[in-house]
């Protein structure tokens, strides 16, 4: 059920956009398998879906708001034993504009 | 000890009356893990001190004649967040995660006594049908250690059936609690969406995860679901029902059940041997004085693909959160804050997390949206509303939960399109937010074949009452996997 409408030019964009780096070998392994999945997807074309609503969730609920009001929770400590990196009650993270720089 | 020849009442009775405390039994229990675990590979992580410190207080309070749960060990899926103890989602992209609260299910069932015992393997992130996409583990069949043990509730599927524990906690987005459940030859439910609150439950697929209960029998079912069901604030999609006790429907009478047999549900793909014992089944069903119909779904071929798109998109957003930054794996020797990103991503996410990151950053992405997640979206109304039209006529649905019984490790690892296939009887389900149950209906070749019952929205109480009735006259849950020593 190959497509080939998956190109490696578009697994390579999606791929920016996912924030994934590929090697060749998955590049080329992902091509081939989205076209394929894509292949199965296309069979929905079958289906005439004309004038039906689409459905996004199973529930009629709606979003309940709470009052807003804070809750002291204390837990920074615990938060922060989780970071990879801290410093000074923070997440310490490499330099933003480094790169941009050397872009 | 193991637990293949007790239930969930039987060890109530022993801690009530003081003939085992919950200290005993938790060790007891540990013990056993040590010793099958190594082989099983069921758990990712054992909670060996917080379960005996919790049996501990068990013990302290003793267990009361209305405490169904309390003294009993359990585990639960590790994409459940648990309190300091380590949770991963089977990802190395969580490896060290030790989350600071507990999740809305595990804080019900330390409310009601029951003693967690640690966390068990799944497909990463839930994305599988094998549990074969684990960073950490490689669970089995508890019939037969050379298949798959189903995914990707595996590990939860599997070491209930070993005898490991005697219930555990899944979750299933397309039939991950229901499928596993079939291939290990227990009881597998998969709530009402709305049913079981999600809080703590590390998201795929929003708008179809559900949390359930896997056992050895149906009543054990009923009384896990009674004691996690019901509405949570934090839970936006949780409902305000009126949570009924489950085990109340357990009566054993069926007469005059409407029950519907879809065509398509025999039909290509699914062995033949699996539909011929699922039939002998249902016969089964109709001699205990069910009326039995067959009926047409015939949008149910369509439901893999709109869920692929449909929860690969809600997954490629979940897990935007997972970027090295707050907790969990971090990548080293990174130039750049994007370049952090990336490569934890990268190293942190294995094959098929990145496969359905892509398709659902794909299905989203500008130019796509319309004719993917839209279309998608439009089917999933079409498979809803017919089953809303069986079930205007019909009390439950009944058909196989799997087209196979369980396969060999390994295969069509590289055809994710032929195995996403195996999912098409348990998706459409999670589409239409549909309670559905799977029970043990007999065996091809020594591996267990699941019968899935399907209900209208929040009648669980009805698969149970049909699902005991047939667990009563086959009393397969009997039947002891060979492999347990």
């Amino acid at each position: 059920m190959a497509t080939d409408k998956i190109t490696p030019e578009e697994v390579e964009h999606v791929a920016s956009l996912a924030k994934l780096a590929l090697t060749e070998a998955d590049k080329e392994a992902f091509t081939r398998q989205l076209d394929k999945i894509f292949g199965l997807v296309d069979t929905l074309d079958e289906v005439d879906t004309t004038n039906v609503k689409p459905t996004y969730t199973v529930t009629d609920l709606t979003t309940a708001l709470r009052d807003d009001v804070a809750v002291p929770a204390n837990e920074t400590q615990k938060l922060l034993a989780n970071a990879p990196e801290t410093q000074e009650n923070l997440i310490k993270v490499p330099a933003i504009l480094n790169a941009e720089e050397e872009n | 000890m193991n637990f293949l020849k007790t239930n969930l009442s039987e060890l109530h009775e022993q801690l009530v009356s003081g003939k085992i405390s919950a200290t005993e039994l938790t060790q007891a229990t540990l013990d056993n893990i040590a010793v099958r675990d190594p082989e099983l590979e069921a758990f990712i992580t054992v909670a060996k001190d917080q379960a005996l410190a919790q049996a501990e207080q068990v013990d302290v309070k003793g267990v009361a004649a209305d405490q169904k749960l309390a003294g009993i060990p359990y585990g639960a899926k590790d994409n459940l967040v648990t309190k300091g103890l380590e949770t991963t989602a089977a990802s190395h992209i969580l490896e060290g995660f030790k989350p600071i609260y507990d999740a809305a299910v595990v804080e019900k069932l330390q409310t009601a006594g029951a003693v967690n015992v640690g966390k068990l393997n799944l497909d990463e992130f839930a994305m599988g049908s094998t549990t074969e996409t684990s960073y950490y583990k490689t669970t089995k069949n508890a019939w037969d250690h050379t298949k798959i043990p189903g995914g990707s509730s595996g590990g939860s599927a599997a070491a209930v059936a070993a005898g490991e524990v005697p219930f555990a906690l899944g979750s299933d987005t397309g039939g991950s609690i229901r499928q596993p459940a079939a291939f290990n030859g227990i009881v597998g439910l998969k709530p009402t969406y709305g049913r079981v609150s999600r809080w703590g439950l590390i998201a795929f697929a929003s708008s179809l995860d559900q949390i359930g209960p896997l056992t050895r029998t149906v009543k054990d079912n009923a009384l896990v679901l009674n004691a996690i069901a019901g509405y949570d604030e934090r839970d936006q999609t949780s409902a305000k029902r009126e949570v009924p006790d489950f085990t109340a429907s357990l009566t054993g009478d069926i007469k005059g059940l409407k029950i519907a047999v879809p065509t398509e549900y025999f039909g290509d793909g699914v062995d033949e041997r699996v539909a011929t014992t699922v039939r002998e089944g249902i016969k089964q069903l109709e001699a205990l004085g069910a009326q039995v119909e067959e009926v047409s779904l015939p949008h149910t071929k369509y439901g893999v693909a709109a869920y692929y798109i449909l929860g690969s998109s809600e997954a490629s957003s979940n897990l935007q959160r997972f970027d090295g930054i707050r907790y969990g794996f971090r990548a080293d020797n990174v130039q750049s804050l994007e370049d952090l990103y990336v490569q934890t991503r990268t190293q942190g996410f294995g094959a098929e997390v990145k496969r359905r990151i892509m398709l659902g950053t794909y299905s989203l992405s500008a130019g796509s949206y319309d004719a993917y997640f839209k279309k998608a979206a439009q089917v999933r109304t079409l498979i809803n509303e017919e089953f809303q039209r069986v079930f205007a006529q019909y009390d439950l649905i009944v058909g196989p939960t799997t087209p196979n019984v369980a396969y060999n490790f390994g295969e069509n690892q590289d055809d994710p399109q032929v195995a996403y296939m195996n999912d098409v009887l348990t998706i459409p389900v999670n589409l239409a937010g549909l309670p559905g149950l799977s029970i043990n209906a007999g065996f091809v070749d020594g591996l267990p074949v699941g019968m899935q019952l399907i209900g209208n929205r929040f009648e669980e109480a009805t698969l149970y009452r049909v699902a005991d009735a047939l667990e009563q006259a086959t009393r397969l849950f009997e039947k002891i996997p060979g492999g347990v020593k």
